[in-house]
């Protein structure tokens, strides 16, 4: 898998950002393009761990503090920092996560760049309260007078092939249905420091799910210096004219495999990894079921109710006439996430490769 | 020391003299405070002797545990009740041997009048709801001492993170009647543009969080606000409320561990009215109420008359002081009572007798038990009394007429401060309403410029 993640950051389409970020002024905003730049090659939880330098080091303001992250946290995505940055920016919180979240809330409502940390994504909920009803209001409900956009929540979410209901949970849909929060998923190495460093600089509150699969696993060059990709930017990361597939996260690796098999029996597959789930790039992804016709979108959470059935609905509403088939789910299926029968349960890369064709010869 | 009945509380001991083991608080001026906070309250003395050898001790993080031969169970309740601390009794006499703070005339007399619009703003507001000429309201009556003394003891940079009863802190601060009358009708100057019901107001410029309807949410960030004044140094601490029923939320136990463990410059002020709507605190927790769950945390806790003004502005003064210079959390649990309903969608006379609420109408009245002894001092006079409540009244209605009068923000504010900056679904959903509304104008009020 490491190998073929290594091609993700040579996105084909151009990425213009729309607006500037706070508090970026020493970082650049770089096109996918540019990324081809070398770097050092290292794995996501690493890529993770240089973001947090890089922004406790450029803003004296920034905090990072969750469940055991002191001594680099149990996946060591925080490992060197409260050497490098002393215990009071750095710090480990009581297992307490509607404490972390609250605490956050409050730090960020002051100014600060609150970065807290979910130990899981499955132990988010008891922060769901402040979370909805608190961060993503806190700007709305006081006319703009205060906000809390300093926080990013970072949570490891996903499959992990032994972590049964409670180490494996996609939760992001629960998230993607409350105005005020953004939230963002990355792929690989290089794309999560990018993505990182942007939702912590981001003004507004956001949610940044880790694919905790992927943190040994998927290796890359990343560069070195101080960069942010884009929010709400879609990335078209192959090219295709019969299907476009959407997917996020760890999901992408097994829709690009799927893609390549595909392409043996001559169906030319357009992936698209949304990066951002919301505010997300609804034009990108019409703009290609437009050239292609078909869409399949692709996540590991149950499909009933996941996030794959608003991208359905809304490019329904948009292309209806253009669609050549039905819009195919391949998603986890309607049960807890399950420990032995994890393999039956993950939208692999057959189900897709079948839905594909299903698709396409519809 | 002496015993008596406040009511539904049951017995409660109101503890008011130097020299016994309960006199922590308030000698005649802030710095002369003594908190000997090791004596306090402490009624599990006989359970921490050890009849083993020293010597033997475990040596556990956090101290030394010694060992007992004796399977002794901590008893799930003390001896007696936590006293409740007070500076004047029921005639607005200061108790003999009470130490408390000496006011100024300026200061005593602003917070009677503080007190006196508190209570006037609710019952002219309320009486505005019951005409249907503002949605919902919620009073404070029988709790003015808590909003206005515990307002007037902090200093304007303490940082405010309110539940919903306590305006009075705002007013303290300089809310006029105008902006709490704008808000309450949602009008274009109202500063959260009419997105929320009436009385969740919040003032950036007055260090006064936004108020959000659920319970306790304001506790855990609290603590967040306040780690963020002690990294800065500042000279300032966060005052946080909650009620009894809000002490049983999860943030509630998450804060207070938060606090302690983060050693957070954070005042939690417990407002214990007996109702959490229509739930008794009997049916809310069986510990002797707020103030004892401090010290399983190990917060420096005090329970308080909070409905004697002096007192709560003593223990509020001492409480910010510690807090502020020792970088610590305190936790004050104030006595009082909800005289009002809780809301104006709610009718408390179907769960508790109406005696009851006469009586900490009258008898335990905190704006009469004040006033007598502004008085007492010859601050205050009768004329004085109805030139307030006459200027106040006037002034409240025309505020009212104002706010009625003014129009609402325009609809492009539905869409704004959701994010930083629209982005472009909702961009398109407001180019889709704007539609809608030109094809169907009579489907939407008149008063929200399009």
């Amino acid at each position: 898998m490491a190998a073929k993640l290594r091609s993700y950051g040579r996105g084909l389409a151009p990425l213009l950002w729309r607006r500037g970020l706070s508090n970026a002024s020493s970082s650049t905003m770089i096109q996918q393009q540019q990324q081809q730049q070398s770097g050092k090659s290292m794995n996501l939880y690493s890529a993770i761990n240089q973001a947090l330098h890089i922004v406790l080091e450029t803003d004296p303001r920034a905090y990072v503090f969750g469940e055991d992250v002191s001594f680099g946290g149990v996946f060591r995505c925080t490992t060197g920092l409260v050497d490098r940055f002393g215990k009071n920016r750095v710090f480990n919180t009581p297992l307490c996560e509607q404490g972390i979240v609250g605490f956050g809330i409050g730090l960020a409502a002051m100014g600060n760049r609150a970065i807290a940390e979910i130990q899981f994504a499955d132990y988010i909920y008891p922060a769901f309260d402040q979370i909805v009803n608190e961060a993503a209001k806190f700007r709305y409900r006081s006319g703009n007078q205060f906000n809390c956009g300093g926080l990013t929540i970072r949570a490891p979410y996903g499959a992990v092939e032994h972590g049964g209901h409670y180490h494996s949970q996609s939760p992001e849909a629960f998230f993607c249905h409350v105005p005020g929060i953004k939230v963002v998923i990355p792929r690989s190495p290089r794309e999560a420091k990018g993505l990182l460093l942007s939702c912590i600089r981001d003004p507004n509150p956001v949610v940044f799910f880790e694919p905790k699969l992927l943190y040994r696993k998927a290796v890359e060059e990343v560069p070195e210096d101080d960069y942010m990709l884009p929010l709400s930017e879609a990335e078209v990361i192959r090219e295709g004219s019969d299907i476009t597939l959407v997917g996020w996260g760890a999901q992408l690796s097994i829709m690009e495999q799927a893609c390549i098999d595909a392409e043996k029996d001559g169906i030319s597959c357009e992936l698209i990894d949304l990066k951002t789930l919301i505010p997300w790039d609804k034009e990108t992804v019409e703009t290609s079921v437009r050239k292609t016709g078909r869409l399949l979108i692709s996540h590991e959470a149950p499909v009933t109710g996941g996030f794959g059935a608003e991208i359905s609905a809304s490019i329904v509403e948009r292309c209806f006439l253009r669609l050549e088939a039905p819009v195919a789910r391949v998603c986890g299926l309607d049960t807890p996430f399950p420990l032995v029968f994890e393999p039956f349960y993950v939208p692999n890369k057959n189900k897709i490769l079948d839905a594909i064709k299903s698709t396409v010869n519809y | 020391m002496k015993t008596r009945i406040m009511g539904f509380f049951g017995a409660v001991n109101q503890s008011c003299f130097g020299g016994d083991s309960y006199s922590y608080l308030c000698r005649s001026s802030v710095s002369s405070f003594c908190f000997n906070s090791s004596r306090t309250a402490n009624q599990l003395d006989s359970l921490y002797v050890s009849d083993d050898d020293n010597n033997q001790a475990l040596d556990f993080p956090g101290g030394k545990v010694t060992f007992s031969s004796q399977m002794r169970f901590i008893s799930e309740t003390g001896e007696n009740r936590v006293p409740c601390y007070r500076v004047l009794d029921d005639n607005g006499e200061p108790i003999i041997g009470s130490n408390y703070e000496q006011l100024t005339k300026e200061l005593a007399v602003k917070m009677y009048g503080n007190m006196v619009t508190l209570q006037m703003m609710d019952t002219i507001f309320y009486e505005a709801q019951r005409q249907g000429r503002i949605s919902f309201y919620v009073t404070s009556l029988g709790e003015e001492a808590i909003n206005i003394a515990s307002a007037a003891a902090l200093t304007p940079d303490d940082v405010v993170m309110p539940q919903y009863r306590e305006p009075g802190v705002l007013l303290w601060r300089g809310f006029t009647l105008q902006e709490f009358a704008n808000q309450c009708f949602g009008n274009k100057a109202d500063y959260g543009k009419g997105r929320q019901m009436p009385i969740h107001y919040g003032s950036n410029k007055l260090n006064y969080f936004t108020v959000s309807s659920p319970i306790a949410t304001q506790l855990p960030q609290a603590v967040g606000a306040a780690y963020s004044l002690k990294m800065d140094k500042k000279d300032a601490c966060v005052v946080t409320y909650i009620g009894d029923g809000g002490t049983s939320e999860g943030d509630f136990h998450a804060a207070l561990n938060f606090a302690a463990v983060m050693e957070a410059p954070v005042v939690f002020i417990c407002r214990n009215n007996g109702w959490a709507i229509s739930t008794h605190i009997s049916e809310q927790f069986r510990s002797d109420g707020i103030v004892v769950k401090g010290q399983a945390y190990g917060i420096r806790s005090i329970r308080i008359d909070g409905n004697d003004a002096l007192a709560v502005y003593c223990a509020i003064h001492a409480a910010r002081e510690m807090a502020v210079s020792e970088q610590r959390p305190i936790l004050v649990e104030c006595l009082t009572y909800r005289v009002g309903h809780h809301s104006t969608s709610d009718d408390s006379t179907k769960y508790r007798p109406i005696e009851e609420i006469e009586y900490w109408k009258s008898a335990r009245n905190p704006v009469n038990r004040y006033r007598k002894w502004v008085e007492r001092n010859g601050w205050w006079s009768d004329e004085e009394d109805r030139e307030l409540r006459s200027n106040v009244r006037k002034e409240l209605l025309q505020v009212i007429q104002l706010a009625e009068k003014t129009d609402k923000h325009p609809v492009t504010e539905l869409f704004a401060d959701v994010y930083d900056a629209p982005p472009l679904n909702l961009q398109e959903q407001e180019k889709q309403l704007r539609e809608t509304i030109t094809r169907h104008p009579k489907d939407y009020p008149s008063s929200v410029p399009v």
